[in-house]
């Protein structure tokens, strides 16, 4: 048993690590960590390529932001929270530089633009297309100079001691020597990050397994929006590898196999050469993605091992730029597609990119559980509604972030009442559990195969596209799976570094948030941004104009209700797109 | 996609070491399919998945930015995710854990002691004065961003220590990235600092004997070698003119 912590950070990514440095400059008096199971500098925000967006002068304003996000989301964000947020990048961008960030320029000194799927004005901040590698690496060196922050490097949190709805620290282990620790903690803020590995094609990095979403769930805490699931319109087709939106702000084109730039076909404007704002290949990602799915019916797209494909057509903006602007869309078409965009056409086609919906909270990343927070993809405040716009999550999670760690600093400040008893039985509770699951070693299933089938599950039900008799199937599927998961065999009962338990407990919470995806699906009987029902094909905004909002009954089963959406200045209204 | 009657297949040994089971470091060998666009680490991922759950290895963003997933291939310094399977065909091709770092099992080296040498040279902006207002930003042009820019690609993957010739015989050398990042502060125009104190020393730039390998396997054109030689060049400088920077 260590030490009390004040705030006991799940998660070292953009998010956490911001979390992080607000609590330390907040009250350096206040003890923090950072628990993560892989270096911090790994996380996934690393991945993030194209951008971050905030309103920086230029004739833009922060209602514009708001309303470009409110109407991307297809007004299920809650207006308060993306007035918020809009409000409050700025000053995260600028802090950023400040500590050093690398952000691109003009020539005159200013942080430079670029567009953006979605948004009417240029506010996409970048450091060329490794935006969320400099944005991660600057957070994680500026952390070293808070030599007070302490940090569980390749620790796996396991679960959260809850008890009489108040949160009191976590069980963790080791992952190098498999010990199991409980880490008693006044609050604890889940920075965890997203889900897209419960899909088989994803840009998602493995450590994607909507850890933060279950152990919240798993305790009483509620999800919200678990249905809306985005799908980033480029992806390469084997890797699932994303090619930057940038791509297309540059000037990239999307086009069929007959070479066509089919998006003018689905009210997305009219082709131009060179990119408007808000219209064709910079419209919104979730009437991309379902354009490409329309394409495919009309057997206008090309096929290949991997799937059908469109092709992003980059050659006409020459070497100069590209290695310019988007050096690492080179970087990654030669190195992992053995194509060079500078001469050969991207083949890519929609990939899972992006969880929406999240833990919920309020604006301050406050759950319903006493103490416990949440911040980044896995929360959901909500800014991004039924579809988020492209280059909005790394300014959310460094806004959501710094919110998050200050409200936990500041309850930790005012409750310093000793750990209850239940503490220390919990922690034995699952130190056996664990122990159970690594020895065991059940005669179910491998672990890869109801991986599988449960990545397959979900993309035939909870796709682009969606229906209800589907959805029903899969959620019995997944009941099955959840059992056949108790007996997954383990064959690996070494205590050092043993990968194969942390993938079956990132399959047991991969499987939770599933039933959740498919609950909430189920239950929303109309067509929103990235939830398209077959069987109910308009936004219904009489019934739906509201949150789904999911608890797990006591029988592990997902129960969905409904929450009104806040809407402070906009209106619901038709969204438009290449036409004025 | 896999296992079909047609599909080559190609060897793969595997360095394995489990602490309290296998005295030293052994190999075994997996036969996985040859396929044209898998990388060396979908050729491991297949193994943990389909034929031995007990092999570890660390992986995560599979695009070359994490920097997670560096292992010695064949005997270089490769990150596995970046590095295709058929380069090696027709096989067997080797796989082991990166050179000069303690081993905790299987893969997966021990890398405690480069974080602390990060955290050593001050791998942040240093300013005087209080931080202005978050209203406005520092200005600086591209030429400037374009001076230091080149050591802030680092990815952290460690693949230049592990081609170091003096880390492996002196692990207290600072090493190639770690002084790279540390030039990325330097040369940054907003910074304030030179980090004189924990370059200028017989393990730090002065323990590169100018060897080259760090730059020749660094996967992102980092150039650590050069930030080294750079440093050499503006600390002698500095002690004949005490005064200068950088
Ligand atoms: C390829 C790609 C490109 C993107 N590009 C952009 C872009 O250009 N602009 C934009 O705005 N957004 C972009 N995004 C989205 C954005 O990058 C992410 O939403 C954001 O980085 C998430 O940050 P986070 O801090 O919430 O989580 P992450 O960075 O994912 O961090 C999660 C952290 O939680 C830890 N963790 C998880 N589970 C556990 C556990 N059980 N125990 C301990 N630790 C745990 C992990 O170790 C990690 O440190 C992109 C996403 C992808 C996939
Ligand atoms: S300098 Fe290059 S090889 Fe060394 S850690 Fe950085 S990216 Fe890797
Ligand atoms: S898996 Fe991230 S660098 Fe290879």
């Amino acid at each position: 048993m260590t030490d009390m912590i004040d705030v006991l950070i799940v998660g070292g990514g953009g998010a956490g690590l911001r979390a992080a440095v607000a609590v330390a400059e907040t009250d350096p008096a206040l003890k923090v960590a950072v628990v993560s199971k892989v270096y911090p500098m790994r996380s996934h925000t690393v991945s993030a390529e194209g951008g971050a967006a905030a309103v920086i002068g230029l004739g833009d304003t922060l209602d514009e932001h708001c309303y470009d996000t409110i109407s991307g989301g297809d007004w299920l964000c809650d207006q308060d929270a993306v007035e918020a947020f809009v409000a409050e990048a700025p000053r995260e961008l600028i802090q950023l530089e400040h500590w050093g960030c690398p952000w691109s320029r003009e020539r005159d000194g200013r942080v430079a633009v670029r567009p953006f799927g979605g948004m009417k004005k240029m506010r996409t901040w970048y450091a060329a297309d490794k935006t969320g590698f400099h944005l991660l690496h600057t957070l994680f060196q500026t952390t070293l100079k808070y030599q007070d922050i302490i940090r569980y490097d390749e620790w796996y949190v396991t679960k959260l001691v809850v008890d009489d709805g108040r949160v009191h620290g976590v069980v963790a282990v080791e992952i190098r020597t498999g010990r199991v620790e409980t880490i008693p903690a006044r609050t604890v803020v889940l920075a965890t990050g997203g889900c897209g590995r419960a899909f088989p094609f994803t840009t998602n990095a493995a450590i994607k397994t909507g850890d933060g979403m279950a152990l919240a769930y798993r305790e009483g805490a509620p999800l919200k929006d678990m249905e809306f699931v985005q799908y980033h319109p480029t992806g390469l087709p084997f890797t699932g590898i994303l090619i930057t939106e940038a791509a297309r702000a540059e000037g990239g084109w999307l086009i069929n196999k007959d070479g066509y730039r089919y998006l003018q076909d689905y009210d997305l404007g009219t082709p131009t050469p060179e990119p408007t704002l808000r219209s064709m290949e910079l419209g919104p990602r979730d009437r991309l993605s379902q354009a490409f799915v329309h394409e495919q019916r009309r057997g206008r797209t090309a096929d290949t091992p991997y799937g059908p494909v469109v092709y992003l057509d980059l050659r006409h903006l020459g070497e100069e730029k590209i290695e310019h602007r988007i050096p690492f869309v080179r970087e990654l078409c030669r190195s992992y597609q053995n194509l060079d965009p500078v001469s050969d056409l991207i083949p890519v086609r929609p990939v899972v990119h992006y969880m929406m919906g999240g833990v919920h909270t309020d604006l301050d990343g406050a759950t319903t559980v006493a103490g416990l927070y949440a911040a980044g993809e896995t929360a959901c405040v909500s800014i991004n509604g039924a579809n988020r716009l492209g280059s909005n999550s790394l300014p959310e999670i460094l806004v959501f972030g710094r919110r998050a760690g200050i409200a936990a600093a500041e309850f930790a400040r005012s409750h310093r009442e000793a750990e209850p008893a239940a503490v220390h039985s919990q922690g034995e509770d699952e130190r056996r559990r664990l122990a159970r699951a690594r020895e065991g070693g059940g005669n179910g299933g491998r672990i890869a195969d109801l991986r599988e089938e449960m990545q397959h599950t979900l993309e035939g039900a909870a796709g682009i596209y969606r229906s209800g008799d589907v959805l029903a199937k899969a959620a019995d599927t997944l009941a099955g799976l959840r059992e056949r998961a108790e007996e997954a065999r383990v064959e690996d009962g070494s205590t050092t570094f043993n990968t194969e338990l942390i993938n079956l407990l990132e399959l047991h919470a991969m499987l939770e948030v599933a039933q959740t995806i498919v609950a909430c699906a189920l239950n929303r009987r109309e067509s929103r941004g990235a939830h398209q029902r077959t069987d109910h094909t308009d936004r219904d905004d009489a019934a739906y104009l509201a949150h789904s909002l999911v608890h797990r009954a006591p029988d592990g089963t997902p129960s969905v209700g409904l929450l009104p959406v806040t809407i402070t200045r906009w209106a619901p209204g038709e969204r438009v797109y290449g036409r004025d | 996609m896999t296992d079909s009657a047609e599909t080559p297949v190609i060897r793969m040994e595997v360095a394995r070491y489990r602490p309290g089971e296998d005295a030293e470091p052994v190999f075994q060998a997996y036969d996985v399919p040859l396929m044209d666009d898998w990388a060396v680490l979908d050729g491991l991922t297949h193994i943990k998945d389909r034929l031995d759950g007990s092999l570890s290895f660390r992986w995560s963003c599979r695009m070359g930015v994490c920097g997670s997933c560096g292992m010695t291939v064949n005997g270089e310094a490769r990150l596995t995710c970046g590095t295709f399977l058929t380069e090696y065909a027709p096989g067997p091709v080797r796989i082991e854990p990166l050179k000069g770092f303690p081993v905790i099992r299987d893969l997966v080296v021990d890398i405690d002691d480069f974080l602390a040498k990060l955290s050593s040279v001050r791998p942040w902006l240093v300013r005087e004065g209080e931080e202005p207002p978050l209203t406005a930003e520092y200005a600086q042009t591209p030429e400037q961003l374009e001076a230091y820019k080149q050591y802030s690609m680092c990815i952290n993957c460690l693949l230049c220590y592990s081609a170091c010739p003096v880390y492996v015989l002196d692990p207290d050398f600072l090493g190639p990235a770690a002084i790279a990042l540390a030039q990325r502060y330097n040369l940054d125009s907003r910074d304030m600092d030179d980090r004189f104190d924990v370059l200028n020393l017989e393990d730090a730039v002065w323990g590169c004997t100018f060897v080259g390998e760090c730059t020749k396997v660094c996967p992102k054109h980092v150039d650590p070698a050069e930030a080294i030689q750079r440093y050499k060049v503006s600390a002698a400088l500095r002690s004949v003119l005490p005064w200068s920077r950088r």
